[in-house]
């Protein structure tokens, strides 16, 4: 279950209940300029993440991280590490 | 986007809360007269927001070794330990923690801030992984940012997360630091450290250090701090604190029984890179420590109050952390409602802090309080009272 496709799916299916109501979340979606999204909803999002992947995410990764794209390739790297 | 512009927001903020009569983040007291009052505006408040839990800042004996310090070794050391050389006080003050905390060796740094940064910074570097509670102050998370590691979080107080996350590196756990808090500055909660210790002895290697800002003094049967009430000093590899909240001066320091603590020292920039504490800092914080160990009633005056508001406030119906602490929060859901309820405590000549998000854990806003062995039963009451009041 660790091809791209599969990993952005699971994202989306777990970033969409947070998203502001009506907001499409996509591969492109940004999580600042598009969600809304302060650190705190950012960290939930991340341990929810954390929790279905059974993966740790650094904190240092985050910094880099602007769209839904950007975290997906960061998780495929870190599921291909395990 | 220039230089000037990311301060936008900040300004917009800063605008609008001068604008709402006193400014929470720029209090100035015109006058402190002990540890617990102090003059604001030309009014006499009640201070119940300084961490200053065991009311020793005008101690006369920690007053007395300060006046003597300054008069004898001058006002200031004008630089670092490294490169301009020690004071023996400097020394002293060190065997004095280590002998406190029955530990092999203690460094001294200038402030608590300052004892993370070094510490941390300097214990781990790239290739290695820092694992920290979330709800670690700001100078942990700086500490652990400079050291170049890689930085997880766990769930607050979870050691069974913690647990998964250790499980998770593998043969990597053994280049892991864990870093927890005695008290968390915050909602004034303890970690679970017998828990927290025991998930670190099922991965051998791994390091555990706790920050006892917050709890020396104030938690165990020495005062030495969380990890003393748990039983489970031996378990915790570096202690680090602070002499700015229990020993009523600043600095901080960093104990442990690894031989290796030495050569930290001289690797760490963050001490070799600051000028040293000053005589009279040094002299009133080891007459501070003599009071704090050989006076247990001090503690138990500070929790006799502390039960007392809680249970008050609690009774008022205000949301509140999950245990009586000497950090009692109250919890209010909007800012704006924190910062009217904080003026009108401020209005009643009762000084707490005002904590908004970003700095809150959970993005609500917190009136902290903070309470001291040297409140009188009747200053507790009257913070009591003007809390009443604002329930009303």
């Amino acid at each position: 279950m660790d091809t791209y496709e599969e990993i952005l799916n699971e994202v989306i299916a777990l970033l969409t209940p947070l998203a502001p109501p009506g907001r499409r979340v996509a591969e492109d979606t940004d999580f600042v300029a598009d969600l809304e999204f302060d650190s705190l909803k950012v960290m939930g999002f991340v341990e929810k993440v954390e929790d279905r992947f059974d993966i740790s995410v650094p904190l240092n990764l985050l910094p880099d991280i602007r769209t839904v794209r950007d975290f997906v390739v960061q998780l495929q790297r870190l599921l291909g590490e395990r | 986007m220039a230089i000037f512009d990311k301060f936008r927001a900040l300004a917009e903020t800063r605008r609008a809360l001068a604008a709402s009569g006193i400014d929470s983040i720029h209090v100035v007291m015109d006058r402190v007269v002990s540890a617990t009052e102090a003059f604001i505006d030309g009014r006499p408040v009640i201070l119940a927001g300084t961490n200053n839990y065991l009311g020793l800042t005008f101690h006369p004996d920690c007053i007395a070794a300060a006046c003597e310090a300054v008069r004898t070794l001058g006002t200031g050391t004008t630089g670092s330990r490294v490169a301009n050389g020690s004071y023996a006080a400097h020394e002293q003050l060190e065997r004095d923690l280590a002998s406190f905390f029955g530990r092999r060796g203690v460094i001294v740094f200038s402030t608590g801030y300052v004892a993370n940064l070094g510490m941390l910074s300097t214990l781990a570097g790239p290739g290695d992984v820092f694992v920290i509670d979330a709800d670690c102050h700001a100078s942990i998370y700086d500490g652990v940012r400079l050291s170049g590691a890689e930085i997880l979080r766990f769930r607050h107080n979870d050691p069974e997360d913690l647990d998964k996350r250790l499980r998770r590196l593998g043969a990597r756990v053994e280049n892991a630091i864990l870093v927890v808090e005695g008290i968390y500055s915050m909602w004034g909660d303890r970690a679970p450290l017998a828990e927290i210790a025991a998930v670190k002895r099922r991965y051998p290697g791994a390091l555990l250090v706790v920050d006892e800002a917050h709890s020396l003094g104030v938690l165990g049967e020495r005062g030495r701090g969380r990890a003393e009430e748990a039983g489970v000093e031996a378990d915790v590899d570096f202690v680090i604190g602070t002499f700015s909240k229990s020993l009523g001066a600043i600095g901080g320091y960093s104990a442990s029984d690894h031989p290796e603590l030495d050569l930290i020292r001289y690797a760490n920039r963050p001490y070799v890179f600051t000028a040293s504490p000053s005589p009279a800092i040094i002299a009133s914080t080891r007459t501070a420590l003599r009071i704090l160990a050989s006076q247990p009633g001090l503690r138990e005056r500070l929790w006799e109050n502390s039960r007392r508001l809680y249970g008050r406030l609690k009774g008022l119906g205000f949301l509140l952390g999950p245990e009586p602490s000497p950090i009692i929060a109250v919890r209010f859901a909007k800012r704006e409602e924190a910062h009217a309820a904080w003026r009108r405590l401020m209005e009643h000549g009762v000084y707490v802090n005002l904590v908004l998000p970003p700095a809150t854990p959970d993005g609500g806003s917190l009136l902290r309080c903070s309470v001291s062995a040297g409140h009188s039963p009747e200053q507790i009451e009257r913070i009591g009272d003007a809390f009443e009041r604002l329930a009303g």
